[in-house]
């Protein structure tokens, strides 16, 4: 066991510290994709993606790219933009992409120029999402796709969204589905806005009505769009990233917790305050060994086993506890909104606390629920018999 | 960048691991519980295998490794339920390794090394103090009073005793005023008792006050270890109950509610396993950390075996709560570990004191 760097990574570190330094901040218009591209030509941004899509074709090292993402974060210079369409349309085309896909989509998607939406779950299909029921069918050289979509981010600014379509209706139920990518800005889209409880409209609803598409903007063969779905990126995943955003959590509850009161004391000081706090943290602590341990295998390029299965869970987990203590140490805030523009009035602090204690449950359903997420442990962690209605139901 | 046991590290647990099941199996456990007599069979076999001085230095006589060492060995024990004076042997060589003149060294630590002699800590004393800065006996001259919950008392060599001001005294086998009184404790596997002395001669450790917080912080970590093996060997046993087990015509591992709650289970387990290890390999390497992870560990991964034997009971169903069943056996190890060298509520406090977040 040795945390330490070694030499050469250190000098790395170094490099990308030195690059930094030079690069940002910067001003001027267009100056993060400036530094943006600097990055990719250094070789620090897009690792995995070859030069001719964009990226700087780097072998995976993911220690190196640790230590890019713990450097970057530190001087806190513009990374990998976020969004599905970086982070999951560009992989899986990367994978399962003929040549011209990848060469239309991939480059401008990488800088942010192309906007994606993911049209996975339908109103009748969830945690079943191989049930799903949007069809499509091939017209000439067109498919003409008919169905609904739900919970999907983003979907009023995305110019494509990629989607699964079932385009097999006699094959079973895995095997009926493709994976189609879909102009979003035709005729026959409709966009609804869905309002969560937060207020606040994170996702939308899609209508598709003879919406349609060509031939060939399939990714994989007709039938493998449940296959072409599951398409992950391995080789540099974020493995300590989720641990170091519950860390942030205990710290922001812990000022929370110096700012807030209970029998005219700081809250901290209160010992059932104190105790909750340090039950926080030995999940908080858990959880950033875990993602050592997970960046090691990586490195290694090994599994780390059962524990890849948890990790989800074991978050939201953390992340409930940390709002339900948010909410006692925020007192008679607790009655007030999750902070709503159209008053006019400032939010409260505690009102960012009170969204945070709402979307700590958006989390928990989003990707899977946690039982689905329990069903996963159990059967592919623990070897425990499939479910006997979710097996029937998949033949 | 390597956090990871090394191949060496696994074949040592994969060793004690095989030796555990092999000399004293459950069935072997169960069969004695009720008796007070001391495995020396199985302690013998251990000595054997270098166990009692792994992290004893080499000049010594032992194996000069490291309590990351001590600790995955701890993880084996403790999910084989493995009975014997591990716990209090090392933590009493450690002791005399850290605390210890020259001289009292080369004189103690060879017998301890080889597993000849026995050795065990006498840290509490009444009203659960543990904690050095708690300890109350005076070390002054010879010692009068009392220790409580001293594992493996009845056949130590010698035990290292927490003294007034955090010092560490060692009181040899048959020393005058020395008696020794069975406790009627729910782990069997380890038994602890109480520990009288009465005008009893000592011999100080001269680095004793320094070194007492140490080794109660590699005591947490071993302890956390052991808790993690044994939250893992309860894992197992439900699995394989669920698996195996029939109700309305199907094994009970089909049925949502107990896959749930094993699920929930397993997250218990396996995401501490990193924090166990970094509590250990701390006390060797990360001293500034040491002292407050080790305590956030212990608190969290015993607080937490404690759990998965309650949830493990209710798994089993009927079975569970009987006897018979060996849940019991790891149920009453996860009692131990979650009160010996003080509840984690108490290390919580202590782990709030010294967090940077706090201050």
């Amino acid at each position: 066991m040795d945390l330490t760097y070694d030499s050469e990574l250190e000098s790395f570190r170094e490099q990308v510290r030195a690059f930094i330094a030079e690069n940002w901040p910067r001003e001027g218009d267009g100056a993060v994709q400036k530094f943006r591209q600097l990055a990719i030509d250094s070789g620090y941004l897009y690792r995995h993606f070859p030069k001719q899509y964009g990226g700087s074709e780097q072998d995976a090292h993911p220690l190196k790219a640790q230590i890019i993402r713990e450097e970057f974060g530190r001087a806190r210079a513009p990374g990998e933009p976020l969004g599905i369409g970086p982070s999951m349309l560009a992989p899986t085309l990367l994978e399962r992409g003929t040549e011209w896909q990848k060469e239309k989509f991939i480059p401008r998607t990488l800088t942010g120029e192309l906007i994606w939406c993911q049209g996975y779950s339908e109103p009748g299909s969830g945690s079943d999402l191989a049930s799903l029921r949007t069809k499509g069918d091939l017209d000439g050289d067109e498919w003409v796709i008919n169905g609904q979509k739900v919970w999907t981010s983003g979907a009023h600014l995305a110019d494509y969204m990629f989607c699964l379509v079932r385009t097999e209706p006699d094959a079973p139920k895995h095997k009926g589905i493709s994976y189609l990518l879909i102009d979003m800005k035709q005729p026959g889209v409709e966009v609804r806005p869905l309002r969560t409880m937060t207020g606040t409209a994170d996702f939308n609803e899609v209508f598709l009505t003879d919406v349609r598409t060509p031939r060939d903007w399939i990714v994989g063969d007709r039938g493998e769009g449940w296959l072409v779905s599951r398409t992950t990126l391995k080789h540099e995943r974020n493995s300590i990233g989720g641990a170091r955003r519950t860390e942030e959590s205990l710290n922001a509850l812990a000022r929370l917790a110096k700012k807030t009161t209970r029998n005219g004391r700081p809250a901290i000081e209160d010992p059932a305050v104190r105790q909750r706090l340090a039950q926080i943290e030995g999940y908080v602590q858990a959880h950033k060994y875990s993602g050592f341990r997970q960046l090691t295998k990586d490195a290694k390029g090994e599994s780390v086993g059962s524990l890849q299965l948890m990790m989800k869970l074991f978050s939201t987990n953390i992340q409930h506890d940390v709002s339900r203590l948010s909410m006692d140490l925020i007192g008679a805030d607790g009655m007030l909104s999750a902070g709503s523009a159209h008053l006019g009035t400032p939010a409260r602090d505690s009102q960012s606390w009170i969204g945070a204690y709402m979307y700590s449950l958006g989390i928990a359903v989003a990707g899977g629920t946690a039982n689905i997420q329990r069903n996963v442990i159990a059967e592919r962690g623990l070897g425990l018999p499939r479910d006997a209605a979710a097996t029937r139901s998949s033949k | 960048m390597n956090f990871d046991l090394t191949d060496e590290q696994r074949m040592l647990q994969e060793t004690v691991g095989q030796l555990a099941e092999k000399q004293c199996p459950v069935t072997e456990i169960q069969k004695r519980l009720e008796s007070e007599e001391h495995n020396a069979a199985l302690w013998k076999a251990l000595s054997d295998l270098g166990v009692p001085g792994l992290a004893i230095p080499v000049e010594h006589g032992g194996a000069g490794l490291e309590v990351l060492d001590l600790a995955v060995v701890a993880e084996t024990l403790g999910y084989h339920a493995t009975p014997g004076p591990y716990l209090g042997h090392v933590l009493a060589a450690h002791a005399i390794s850290l605390g210890g003149n020259e001289e009292q060294k080369k004189r103690w630590l060879p017998g301890l090394a080889t597993g000849e002699r026995i050795g065990t800590i006498a840290f509490a004393e009444t009203g659960s103090a543990w904690d050095p800065e708690q300890w109350v006996l005076s070390g002054e001259g010879p010692l009068t009073g009392t220790k409580e919950f001293v594992p493996s008392a009845d056949i130590a060599d010698l035990i290292v005793v927490g003294l007034r001001g955090g010092q560490l005294g060692v009181v040899e086998k048959g020393a005058a005023g020395l008696a020794v009184d069975a406790v009627d404790c729910a782990d069997l596997t380890r038994r602890v008792h109480h520990v009288q002395f009465e005008d009893t001669a000592r011999e100080i450790l001269p680095l004793g006050a320094a070194t007492s917080t140490a080794v109660r912080d590699v005591g947490l970590s071993l302890l956390a270890a052991d808790a993690l093996g044994g939250s893992q060997r309860l894992l197992d046993m439900c699995v394989e109950y669920a698996k195996t087990r029939e109700q309305f015509g199907v094994t009970i591992g089909s049925f949502q509610g107990l896959k749930h709650q094993l699920a929930n289970m397993a997250v218990d387990v396996e995401p501490n396993r990193g924090l166990y290890w970094f509590a250990a390999y701390a006390q060797d390497h990360v001293p500034h950390e040491a002292e407050r992870i080790s305590a956030i560990a212990k608190a969290h991964i015993t607080d937490r075996y404690m759990q998965i034997g309650r949830d493990s009971v209710e798994a089993h169903g009927g079975i569970g709560f009987t006897w018979e069943c060996d849940v019991q056996i790891w149920f009453k190890r996860a009692m131990f570990d979650r009160a010996f060298l003080g509840s984690p509520s108490e290390h919580r406090e202590r782990a709030v004191q010294l967090a940077p977040w706090a201050s």
